[in-house]
């Protein structure tokens, strides 16, 4: 369950995103955008309904904070914001500000003193809180432009933050939607949210998700507040190019040996491939040299009869030749393994002491099937394919392989293979 | 049946997750003031004068100039800093000069300052000069009453003659 939220946690981020324009949408109806009108517009929602609504709204734009510091946390783990990844990584920066500024900005549509005092912060972070003073219905309505204007741009960098995933997880299974929202209907209906008092009091009622900021700032000082916003957006844009390590070489297209099917462009997780001239053309800076292009490619089968196998689309230091190599080598064997290496590339040939029996492969869905029937086919009794534990290091490897193995998408393991799964684990055998 | 229990399993997960984002939502409260203080607050925008007054042109340089360029008066765009002073109680709390805006230093001056104060009865006396030279053009003095968590708001519209306090 926990493992299924972490894995989701850009999905999510898209389903909130959608919980509050649904919510806003209604609230939007109801409000009234003039500075007078509309602390009294907020307060005439009626419990059962506008008033849940309300509570959602604002409960998911702060779960909506908590998914995407996990989200940056989670990535930033896992060293996922280099090379190929350096695309979605930058472009989520800013996405970051937006947020944000979408949240602020709703704040003030309240117009109570918590507003009131949120806007007066900011504007003495900018030096400009004289101007605190004069908040005209005018002003007023820019904020409700605000409101929607800054959502609209935060969900255009969210399509481009996705532009380079193949497949790219915009929509959370049912199973983990449902529970997501029940628990914001129970945290709203349980929890209402409540205005604060109309006019400025002492102490207001932080919402520490969204206006943290505030509080540090008269912790601390404005300048200190916008060095250290500026240096962390810089640290983070900077990143993808600090301690840079060495690539790994990029797939090449061998085009005597492309037919243009496609498979490689559909399967590639980070639309490194495309077609032109209906042969396969791969962007080097996309490529994560996974080689599952090289797994989905039809001229990948080690049934070929000629001595020098050469794919439509291979990773250059690990061919599909040379896996046929290290295949043949193992066998016969009683058992044939081929594991995946994820982002280690090496760990199994370095390291034999793993699994002595294992043949590494960059990514599962490297593995083109046919191999596993070739391995049964001359005198290995069982093959197994182990693939990452936990999340696949390549986004889309193990649900490939899977898709593969059950025959549901080409190249499909031949149906004279049985198999079976347990985990991240595949056990084959001949009928 | 195995869904439901399982979308239940997970509303277990989710609702200790959805308290934190609950409570953190509104909690803890957070004030500028401690207790018992009150806040003088002087924020106003100004344009002073100009740092160098105006002359006149002689017809002789008006004669050089372009006939589209020629004023009457030559007005440098300099304008004076202002120079503010905040007295509470008969002692001088704040005095700042407050350059104007602008490349050219010829836009408004902004002042803002907050000042937490013990709350009861204060004597607040507010000075500014909003020309080069010379003592102080405007005062205005008051003795204000302020509750705990109240706030003096020290504004000044030149329009209406100069501050102006508001409780």
């Amino acid at each position: 369950m926990f493992s299924a939220l972490k894995n989701h946690l850009g999905a999510l981020g898209y389903l909130l995103f959608w919980t509050l324009a649904a919510s806003g949408i209604y609230l939007y109806i109801r409000f009234d955008t003039s500075v007078g009108g509309a602390y009294a517009s907020i307060g005439e929602l009626e419990w059962w309904f506008g008033g849940v609504l309300r509570s959602m709204h604002r409960y998911a734009a702060d779960a909506f904070v908590a998914v995407t510091v996990a989200h940056v946390v989670k990535e930033l783990w896992h060293g996922r914001f280099r090379g190929f990844r350096a695309f979605s990584w930058i472009s989520g920066v800013p996405l970051v500000w937006l947020l944000y500024a979408s949240g602020i900005v709703g704040y003030w549509l309240v117009w109570d003193a918590r507003a009131q005092f949120s806007f007066l912060a900011t504007l003495e972070s900018l030096q400009l809180a004289p101007l605190g003073a004069q908040v005209s219905d005018r002003l007023f309505s820019f904020f409700v432009f605000l409101h929607i204007g800054l959502p609209l741009a935060l969900l255009a960098g969210m399509w481009i933050h996705v532009q380079r995933l193949g497949r790219p997880r915009a929509v959370v299974p049912r199973s983990l939607a449902a529970p997501v929202l029940g628990a914001l209907l129970v945290l709203a209906l349980a929890w209402p949210v409540a205005s604060e008092p109309a006019e400025a009091v002492t102490g207001v009622a932080i919402d520490w998700f969204l206006l943290f900021a505030h509080p540090l700032m008269y912790a601390t000082s404005p300048a200190l507040l916008w060095t250290a916003l500026a240096g962390i957006t810089l640290f983070l844009v900077a990143l993808p190019y600090i301690g840079a390590r060495e690539r790994l070489s990029p797939a090449i297209v061998a085009p005597a040996n492309c037919n243009g099917c496609g498979r490689c462009v559909a399967d590639c997780p980070y639309e490194a491939v495309t077609l032109k001239d209906n042969k396969a053309l791969v962007f080097a800076e996309r490529c994560a040299a996974c080689g599952i292009c090289a797994g989905a490619c039809p001229s990948s089968t080690p049934f070929r009869s000629v001595q020098e196998l050469v794919s439509g689309i291979d990773l250059p230091d690990f061919t599909v030749h040379d896996l046929r190599k290290r295949l043949q080598a193992a066998l016969p064997s009683e058992e044939v393994v081929f594991t995946c290496e994820g982002t280690d590339p090496g760990r199994t040939r370095d390291r034999p002491e793993t699994d002595p029996k294992a043949i590494g492969v960059r990514c599962l869905a490297q593995l083109p099937p046919s191999f596993i029937e070739y391995a049964l086919r001359n005198g290995a009794k069982r093959v197994r394919a182990v693939g990452c534990e936990g999340e696949c290091a390549y986004r889309l490897g193990m649900d490939l392989a899977k898709e593969r193995f059950s025959r549901a998408r080409m190249p499909r393991l031949r149906p004279s293979v049985r198999y079976s799964r347990s985990g991240h684990e595949y056990s084959f055998a001949l009928r | 049946m195995k869904n439901l229990a399982r979308i239940g399993a997970q509303l277990l997960l989710y609702v200790p997750l959805m308290a934190l984002i609950g409570y953190f939502s509104t909690q803890p409260r957070f004030s500028i003031l401690g207790e018992d203080e009150a806040l003088l607050r002087l924020s106003f925008i100004h344009a002073a004068e100009r740092k160098e007054p105006c002359r006149t042109r002689s017809a002789e340089e008006l004669a050089k100039l372009s006939p589209n360029m020629r004023a009457a008066q030559d007005c440098p765009r300099e304008r004076a800093p202002l120079l503010i002073e905040l007295e509470v109680d008969g002692k001088v709390v704040l005095r700042r000069e407050v350059p104007p805006s602008g490349l050219k230093n010829d836009g408004n001056a902004t002042v803002y300052h907050r000042l937490p104060v013990p709350a009861g009865k204060h004597r607040v006396v507010a000075r500014l000069r909003d020309r080069a030279s010379g003592d102080f053009n405007y005062t205005k003095e008051e003795t204000v009453q302020l509750a705990p968590g109240g706030v003096l708001l020290i504004d000044f519209v030149a329009t209406k003659g100069g501050f102006v306090f508001r409780t």
